[in-house]
């Protein structure tokens, strides 16, 4: 809040020279505004709704059951390098907004620059196309339907 | 001093910066992993509102999209695939032995950046007009066009580095280990249908 | 403008946008219940109100009476703070995207949006790529397992989908030469050389078709869905969350539903531009703000239609589908209309 108050000083202290502090303050407020509704709304379901907490209620959810195993303790490394591949097009993205507003004005030399810097970036994903990083726990499961398949023929 | 208080900028400023130097040392101090990497959002989103204020419109928001929404879920990911990405359990094991080398190493790094842009920088006025977009398109592709290349060759080593770290040789069979949990040969053709 | 004034305009749209939103959600559950019903030929909620149209009503002030369970290996901070995570920046934006033609009040020309950013089309996917946070601090603060994976894929899932929604719009740009929401909506005044046919983005078809997809797996709708996977992990994220805190969710799954709608008729739908019949005074900007909300009902209507008509996909076709497909063909079709625009402006580059 006091954020805002000071965002508004701020504006009105300077008109004309920071046009775009004006309008960052509709998104200010409804940061505020948006918190603030939660926060309240939360608080009032917390006081208006009965809490009658048992044992079994707080238990993490297991269909009902008791739960007996920790939850799994490593993830696929597949998911890190996702991520990765996330960033490196991120940052192209970035680039690529930058460059296309006025992509005219770079000629023809900006779309030969802005070509190389796309391709040594497509390499990454080539790269980890390749090397299966893409490819979501297909091995596994074919392996495990072709055992299924045929003990399903040596019964017939 | 009494000059520098009246302007509202510079109240902007602390009230931008305090949180960011707060969530900086907590994301140093806090025992959980996953919370110091909540506390570094803090500091960048700071560092966003910060560019806002100088008028670095795509800057800022640049730092939102790359840092924040890319780079920290690359970091819990991260934690995610190593060990124990649940709760309590996610405190750090070793000690923090390392403190005093860890303060002199970004204590030195603070001294050379703040060498470099007072000797860089100077009085240089701050031009307060907003930065354009198109502005930065401008001198990436005028005055920094090589740098502007090699960035894509350091993320291409990057992420090469990365996953020859991550994941073993494709042509290496009977991989069981668990931690490399799909690290299984991956030219098996796919056969489609659900399992 | 002095500075009150700017205050209490940005005061007035915010409100007003916040109370848009909130009053269209109830209309949104309502309309994707009636129409899933009709495609399904069933007869749906009919109960509450005239054609059942406050039974959206009935059913948040039910969570509001419920009981909020905690559980007890929960983080309690972070797991409040998903839910607000999760509409904090549904609601930030829709600040950006214009409903209607700019008017008149006394010498001042008022938009109807929120603000109008320069780089619009950036804060967009900048915010988008927030709408992650929820999904892992709600998993990973929940202590429980089906969260979690719920959690991961999600994520998973969304930041690859937020790669091939932010390539789509590259060719945009390059079309239009501006990232901000109003001008590209002033450029699609008008219509084509003489036919009538508007002059909107629809040219620039694929961008629409990979921002629209991307659209349904960022706000993880059917076929997209598998972050709930009842089958598999149950409720997926939020499996642990009861009450006004589920609520929370829910509503911003919908507030992002409109939002991806809002944005796609903006950005390649003519937003408010539509025919007016020449009518005086209070329809030029009547109607604006009418066309815009039907047609973004009508997107709406296809995210409905798309989830009554497509099962769910598998992980693997999901992540493959975005990967080694939609990015694939937007990397292509940015080269291609690169060249186009390219050729087209600069004539060929050894002439």
């Amino acid at each position: 809040m006091n954020l805002i108050l000071a965002t508004g000083f701020l504006v009105s202290r300077c008109e004309g020279s920071r046009v775009t502090l004006a309008d960052y303050l509709p998104i200010g407020m409804m940061l505020v505004f948006g918190i603030g509704f939660a926060t309240v709304i939360m608080w009032l379901s917390w006081r208006i709704a009965p809490n009658n907490p048992t044992p079994e209620k707080l238990a993490p959810y297991e269909c009902g059951i008791v739960p007996l195993q920790e939850p799994v303790q490593r993830f696929p490394v597949k998911f890190y390098i996702v991520a990765m591949l996330f960033v490196i097009f991120d940052v192209e993205l970035v680039f690529l907004f930058a460059w296309a507003v006025r992509f005219e004005s770079f000629g023809w030399a900006g779309i030969g620059a802005m070509g190389i810097f796309v391709i040594l970036l497509l390499e990454t994903l080539v790269y980890v196309w390749k090397r299966g990083a893409l490819d979501w726990n297909v091995a596994r499961r074919g392996r495990n339907r072709r055992i299924v398949v045929d003990s399903l023929e040596d019964a017939a | 001093m009494n000059d520098w208080l009246t302007q509202a900028e510079n109240w902007a400023f602390i009230l931008i910066a305090l949180p960011m130097v707060l969530g900086a040392w907590r994301s140093v101090t806090s025992r959980n992993v996953v919370h110091s990497v909540l506390f570094l959002v803090i500091t960048l989103a700071a560092s966003a509102a910060l560019f806002l204020l100088l008028g670095a419109e795509f800057v800022a928001w640049s730092v939102v999209l790359v840092y924040i929404g890319a780079v920290i879920v690359l970091f819990l990911f991260g934690i995610m695939i190593t060990r124990a990405p649940l709760g309590m359990e996610t405190e750090l094991s070793h000690s923090n032995q390392t403190k005093l080398g860890a303060a002199l190493v970004s204590g030195a790094l603070f001294a050379l950046i703040t060498v470099a842009v007072i000797t860089g920088f100077g009085e240089t006025e701050i031009v307060s007009n907003p930065t354009r977009t198109s502005e930065i398109g401008q001198s990436m592709f005028e005055r920094f066009v090589i740098p502007f290349e090699v960035v894509s060759v350091v993320l291409l080593a990057a992420l090469i580095g990365g996953i020859v770290l991550a994941r073993r040789d494709p042509a290496e069979p009977g991989d069981s280990s668990s931690s490399l949990g799909g690290a299984q040969s991956a030219h098996v053709t796919a056969e489609g249908g659900e399992a | 403008m002095t500075g009150w004034e700017i205050f209490l305009t940005a005061a007035i749209k915010t409100v007003a946008a916040f109370a848009f939103l909130l009053t269209l959600t109830i209309i949104l559950v309502w309309f994707e219940r009636k129409t899933v019903a009709d495609l399904q030929n069933r007869i749906g909620p009919n109960r509450a109100g005239p054609w059942g149209l406050l039974q959206t009503v009935a059913d948040g002030a039910k969570l509001l009476f419920k009981e909020s369970v905690t559980p007890r290996k929960v983080e309690f901070g972070l797991y409040i703070a998903a839910p607000v995570a999760a509409l904090v920046p549904a609601l930030l934006i829709f600040l950006v995207v214009p409903i209607g033609r700019p008017f008149h009040i006394g010498d001042r020309l008022i938009d109807l949006s929120g603000t109008d950013l320069n780089i619009g089309l950036l804060y967009i996917l900048a915010l988008s790529s927030l709408a992650v946070y929820a999904v892992v601090l709600a998993g990973w603060s929940s202590g429980s397992k089906y969260p979690l994976l719920g959690a991961v894929r999600a994520s998973a899932q969304m930041i690859s989908y937020e790669a091939a929604m932010g390539l789509a719009l590259v060719p945009l740009i390059l079309f239009t030469g501006t990232t901000s929401l109003k001008q590209i909506v002033e450029i699609q005044g008008g219509s084509f050389g003489d036919t009538f046919l508007p002059a909107w983005n629809v040219v620039l078809i694929p961008s629409f078709l990979i921002f629209f997809i991307a659209g349904i797996a960022e706000t993880n709708r059917a076929p997209f869905d598998l972050v709930e996977a009842e089958s598999e992990i149950v409720g997926g994220y939020h499996t642990e969350y009861s009450g006004f805190r589920f609520a929370m969710f829910f509503l911003a799954e919908y507030i992002n539903i409109f939002n991806i709608a809002a944005i796609t008729v903006t950005l390649f739908l003519g937003g408010w531009h539509g025919p007016t019949f020449g009518l005086g005074a209070p329809f030029d900007w009547v109607l604006p703000i009418f066309w815009f909300l039907a047609k973004s009902m009508a997107l709406v209507f296809v995210f409905v239609w798309v989830r009554a008509t497509l099962p769910r996909m598998r992980y693997d076709q999901l992540m493959s589908f975005g990967w080694k497909r939609l990015i694939p063909v937007s990397l292509l079709w940015i080269a291609l209309s690169t060249l186009a625009i390219g050729v087209r402006r600069m004539g060929l580059p050894w002439t």
